[in-house]
């Protein structure tokens, strides 16, 4: 049943879309402008590219720190977590019939009701006094605390691969480890990829975690670096800006390439 | 492998947590090398702490309206984008990016818009309300919270509510045709019964999502002006970190947390019970 083009929703869609779109293209246009252009009109278009403003943000910031540490935050997280956390889910989802297991798997889902100010005291005191309180030791905790929902989304996952494969794998010789690597990992990339993805958003994002780690200004991430420099920026609109925009363009290239299996991927990872 | 997993989430997850429980009884500031035992006497104070109460309800204020707004707002946004338009594609694109910025970010852009650009046009188109900025009004700062929560959280739910669209059988729709439904019976009768649980999961995680705010309240007001707007999760890190409550907010935590399942527990009973009577 071919349908025709439902042009009432078509134009309460785009209306909306101008909702979400002014925001972001506000700070892209005052990032561009001078005070005095900015002073003008916030909204018009900027006359000229003053990507000084970029390059002022960078040194105030320091911008190239500041994302160096959060992208080895955000790829060591997401690394880790892919590899450590589909291991122990794979363990969990197989023998869920065994007492312990079952035990183990409700123990971790349960732990996602905790909210997180009960842990945030005493967490604070425990990575200082292990000498955890730097990117290294905020990586530990987010691959740490991801295992509470990625086991979740794992177990349910792993339970619909038939288990004949790894069977047959077993009768030819492979060992525990070879069937995991082998036979089940490749059999997982959907749902790999729905974890990466989801766990990028989040280190990337983070602020509060890092914010109560974080002891040592070189070891800052993006977003904390915006909320340190706030007060520095005062009214330079321009340069703030300018580093919101640095802050905020590596998520939204990789959306930009990634953008099917993000959205895909929420909806996998959400549903379950 | 299971079993350092198991280990470690117990130190850095499990073991915090108790820790928590623990210091609430106590009255230790985080830094002195001895406490004592207080029992509940934490707990009584909380109780009378106006600036506790205070803070509970502007979390609740704000977390009630933000959900019913979301969820409102972003099945509308569903249907539409589930609706035969135009640049279907690119639609979805872009009411969905607002998910992948960091709340922090977005939160200091709408400062901006609230601070300089909101007034400027309310003075020149004349309408009052606008003319002054309302994230310095503490009658009204919880509505700029609100708006950009909102903005942003639509993302998320709005694509849950467009997988639940989908799983509608579209011979449904062809059924009712037949019989000459509108619209609005449509919706009434098939959409919106076949997308329960949909409703219910989001209803539930933009609630606890919400009532756990933090991000927003730090870029756009600080808790400000005065204490209008400090959430629950403000309060306990600006008197944890700062206010030398290291054993009080603890005890807030607990509450906290009794708080947040107790709601959620709650919203879920309600909630499944309404999908089985569809």
């Amino acid at each position: 049943m071919a349908k025709k083009t439902n042009w009432v929703a078509t134009l309460l869609i785009a209306v909306g879309a101008l909702f979400i779109l002014f925001p972001l293209y506000m700070a892209v246009s005052i990032a561009l402008k001078t005070p005095e252009e900015l002073a003008d009109s916030v909204l018009s278009l900027p006359v000229g590219m003053h990507v000084e403003n970029f390059a002022k943000a960078i040194k105030a910031t320091n911008f190239f720190q500041a994302f160096q540490n959060s992208a080895f935050i955000t790829v060591t997280t997401v690394v880790l977590t892919i590899i450590t956390n589909s291991m122990v889910a794979y363990a969990i989802a197989r023998n869920m019939h065994r007492k312990f297991f079952k035990f183990l798997y409700y123990y971790f889902v349960s732990a996602l009701f905790i909210p997180f100010p009960i842990i945030m005291l005493p967490i604070v005191k425990q990575t200082s006094a292990f000498g955890m309180n730097n990117p290294s030791g905020l990586v530990f905790l987010y691959v740490v605390y991801g295992i509470a929902f990625n086991i979740f989304i794992y177990v349910g996952y792993i339970r619909s691969i038939p288990k004949e494969l790894e069977e047959a794998a077993i009768m030819d010789g492979c060992s525990a480890w070879g069937v995991f690597w082998r036979v089940v990992f490749p059999l997982m990339a959907p749902i790999n990829a729905t974890v990466a993805i989801l766990t990028c958003l989040w280190a990337w994002n983070d602020f509060l975690l890092p914010l109560i780690v974080l002891s040592d200004q070189s070891d800052m991430t993006l977003p904390l670096v915006q909320y340190v420099f706030q007060s520095k920026f005062g009214t330079d609109y321009n340069l703030a800006f300018a580093s919101y925009l640095m802050a905020l363009s590596p998520m939204i290239i990789v959306y930009l390439f990634a953008q099917k299996w993000i959205i895909g991927g929420v909806t996998r990872g959400a549903i379950k | 492998m299971t079993v350092p997993a198991v280990v470690l989430f117990a130190v850095f997850h499990t073991f915090p947590a108790l820790q928590g429980i623990f210091y609430s009884f106590t009255n230790w500031d985080g830094l002195s090398l001895t406490y004592d035992f207080v029992g509940l006497k934490n707990y009584y104070y909380l109780f009378q702490d106006e600036n506790v109460w205070h803070s509970y309800l502007f979390t609740f204020q704000f977390a009630i309206v933000s959900t019913v707004l979301v969820n409102v707002l972003s099945l509308a946004i569903a249907i539409g984008l589930n609706e035969k338009i135009k640049f279907k594609n690119f639609f979805r694109a872009v009411y969905f990016l607002p998910n992948v910025l960091s709340v922090l970010i977005v939160g200091y852009i709408f400062n901006y818009l609230f601070a300089n650009v909101l007034p400027l046009w309310g003075e020149k188109l004349g309408i009052e309300a606008l003319s002054t900025n309302i994230l310095g009004s503490e009658k009204w700062a919880w509505v700029g919270i609100v708006i950009v929560a909102v903005w942003q959280a639509c993302a998320f739910n709005t694509i849950l509510y467009l997988a639940g669209l989908q799983t509608v059988p579209s011979e449904l729709y062809e059924a009712s045709s037949l019989d000459g439904a509108s619209k609005w019976q449509n919706f009434r009768h098939i959409t919106f019964p076949m997308i329960a649980p949909f409703f219910t999961i989001n209803m539930v995680l933009a609630m606890k999502n919400f009532l756990m705010v933090f991000d927003q309240v730090v870029a756009l007001t600080g808790g400000g002006p005065g204490r209008a707007t400090e959430s629950i999760s403000l309060h306990i890190y600006n008197g944890g970190f700062q206010g030398g409550e290291f054993a009080y907010q603890s005890a807030n935590s607990v509450i906290y947390f009794i708080v947040i399942m107790a709601v959620s527990i709650a919203q879920i009973k309600f909630l499944q019970k309404r999908e089985v009577d569809m």
